[in-house]
């Protein structure tokens, strides 16, 4: 009809990023998956074939461990990630233009640093050597300096750094268009600021809360350096054995047979936030 | 009995001043409506007695106690917010008990307050209902509803129906104004809309660049303006310049003598002759003007006119309406008793 004709985008724009998508991620995704059922010929590389042997090794009780340490730490990183960036974003919002521009800025200007710098400074920052523990000692908190690192915490530490901007990132324009009135009248009827916060802010804010956690769980169930770094060998996810395999051991078919697991994983997990959400919505 | 009273209450964000030395009283059931234009502080001052913005000075008083360091969630206020600020994650009847569950009132007894409420605001037998599934006058009315849910005792509206379109306002200002009548909660409502305000309040606040110009009945102060801004924002009037010698004024060339009722607010030299347009006459003689529009809106009829380069509005009944046509040249009087010259 003559209205569609007239709309201001035209339709064919779409081929664009849909032929982009194809090329780009569907076929790299097609040839993975091809490979991951190939042959591997030892020593050597690998031939085409169809066999799930690099499958069936990873349905093994070392493998489930390192899936499920995989997913404990992302998710990990995600609620603390999420937990630190939804408080700050809120009183983000509420201060004024020029402050939230810088902060704003700052947040992008993290963005751009590399995970490898990232993970060799807080490396350096925790040691014993040249780190914080230092500072501890000197102003006398722990008799001599001790490392941080490598260890949970120093991994967590550097997970949270990376995925805290995107989360910030995400929370912002649903938090800056929040109504003020929302929190305001929560308190005029009595609810103390934290209540308010937690009974009116928070709960208003579920779907852009989820959609941060599920955005910084699947950007750290990638990382392949920090827990390298960071983490001590039970750290290692599923990430890092990818590389092993591909880079270290050659076995290409094993090493994409683990990424269309992982994939499977999050997208799973991601499913199942979703259907949480929903399922409180249709409850509250 | 006095309910809340204001000494002194001052605002200054910054250089500027929001809301400077408002002294009020305000008795106990009073329908009180805050009356200004945009930017005059009337806002500000009701956020003020909600507690929701620290004054920089003065003090409010709620039944002869200093509340003016007390934080807005204990001051048991009911609000209704411009946006009406409903909770979108809440049912109707949650969010009308929402003040209740604060307080930890048990399930049993919210909901039956939530329905009593419903019931109260004419809006049975949507409790379980989303807000997004309601209209915006339906809407408006759980707003209420939930601001008076622990019976406040001080009942705050800012710019209640302003989203609502006309029909719906005038229907919900006179609702608004039956259902304080039967509770009985002194309100405080801003609104910027003079017809609202005399349709609603029976005490009237007007302000103009954060000062407090006039308080009073609505006809009291429509009837006898403090100073030109009210008569001009109160009712549509007519402010003509003259000068005052007693008793008497010479206005457009023509000298009047000034009748009993007439009020005068201003010291002897340069005035402003305020009449109202109803009280706007032909007569045989008078002081000419010429017709340049006639505004017929079958219920009244407005006639402007030209009185010595200055605009002129007089408005009459269909029944009254005199016989005048557009470029006729008529005399004007000014109904005695009726009229108020104040400083200029």
């Amino acid at each position: 009809m003559s209205v569609r004709d007239q709309k201001a985008t035209p339709g064919w724009l779409g081929a664009i990023p849909a032929v982009w998508l194809a090329v780009l991620f569907l076929v790299p995704f097609a040839i993975m998956l091809s490979v991951s059922v190939a042959h591997r010929v030892p020593g050597g590389f690998f031939e085409p074939g169809f066999e799930l042997t690099s499958y069936a090794r990873l349905f093994t009780p070392f493998f489930g461990r390192i899936l499920l340490t995989s997913i404990l730490i992302a998710a990990g990183a995600a609620l603390i990630c999420v937990a630190l960036a939804f408080p700050f974003t809120v009183i983000l919002a509420g201060m004024r233009r020029r402050a939230q521009t810088l902060v704003l800025v700052i947040l992008l200007a993290v963005l751009s640093l590399s995970e490898v710098i990232i993970g060799f400074s807080l490396s350096t920052l925790l040691s014993r050597t040249a780190g914080v523990g230092n500072l501890f000692a000197w102003i006398g908190l722990i008799e001599t300096s001790q490392a941080y690192t490598p260890g949970l915490f120093a991994l967590m530490a550097g997970l949270c750094y990376l995925g805290f901007p995107y989360a910030v990132l995400v929370l912002y324009p649903p938090v800056s268009r929040l109504d003020p009135e929302l929190g305001e009248a929560a308190r005029s009827m009595g609810a103390s600021p934290l209540r308010a916060f937690l009974s009116v802010t928070v709960p208003v804010l579920r779907a852009p809360i989820l959609g941060a956690l599920i955005l910084v769980f699947v950007f750290t169930l990638g990382a392949y350096l920090l827990p390298q770094i960071l983490g001590r060998p039970r750290h290692w996810t599923l990430s890092v054995h990818i590389t092993d395999q591909a880079i270290f051991q050659s076995n290409l078919p094993f090493a994409a047979a683990m990424a269309i697991v992982l994939l499977i994983v999050a997208l799973a997990m991601v499913g199942l936030a979703l259907l949480l959400g929903r399922e409180r919505e249709g409850r509250a | 009995m006095t309910e809340l009273t204001l000494r002194g209450l001052t605002k200054r964000f910054g250089a500027t001043t929001a809301v400077e030395d408002v002294t009020l009283d305000i008795p106990n059931g009073r329908f009180v409506c805050l009356l200004g234009p945009s930017g005059c502080g009337k806002t500000t001052l009701l956020r003020l007695i909600a507690g929701l913005e620290e004054p920089s000075a003065g003090q409010i008083l709620v039944a002869g106690q200093d509340q003016t360091r007390v934080p807005t969630h204990r001051r048991d206020f009911g609000m209704v917010f411009q946006s009406l600020a409903l909770f979108p994650h809440l049912t109707v009847a949650e969010n009308i008990a929402y003040p209740l569950a604060i307080r930890g009132v048990d399930r049993a007894t919210r909901r039956r307050r939530a329905a009593e409420l419903l019931e109260l605001v004419r809006l049975p037998d949507v409790g379980d209902r989303r807000i997004h599934q309601l209209s915006g006058g339906q809407r408006q009315r759980v707003a209420i509803a939930r601001g008076l849910a622990i019976d406040p005792r001080v009942f705050l509206l800012d710019e209640p129906l302003s989203a609502l379109d006309a029909n719906l306002r005038e229907h919900m200002q006179v609702e608004l104004r039956q259902l304080q009548q039967r509770l009985g909660v002194t309100t405080l409502v801003v609104t910027h809309d003079q017809k609202e305000a005399l349709t609603m309040a029976d005490m009237l606040i007007v302000m103009d660049q954060g000062r407090v110009q006039q308080t009073g009945a609505p006809m009291e102060i429509y009837r006898d303006p403090a100073n030109a801004f009210v008569a001009g924002f109160i009712g549509s009037t007519n402010l003509l310049p003259c000068r005052l010698a007693g008793r008497q004024i010479r206005v457009a060339g023509t000298t009047l003598d000034l009748a009993e009722g007439d009020r005068v607010k201003s010291a002897d030299g340069d005035a402003v002759l305020s009449v109202r347009p109803e009280d706007v006459r032909f007569a045989e003689t008078g002081l000419p003007a010429r017709v340049t529009f006639i505004r017929d809106l079958g219920e009244s009829v407005q006639i402007v006119l030209d009185l010595e380069g200055r605009e002129v509005s007089a408005v009459f009944t269909p029944r009254d309406r005199p016989e005048v046509g557009l470029g006729d040249t008529v005399h004007l009087t000014f109904e005695p008793g009726r009229r108020v010259v104040l400083a200029p």
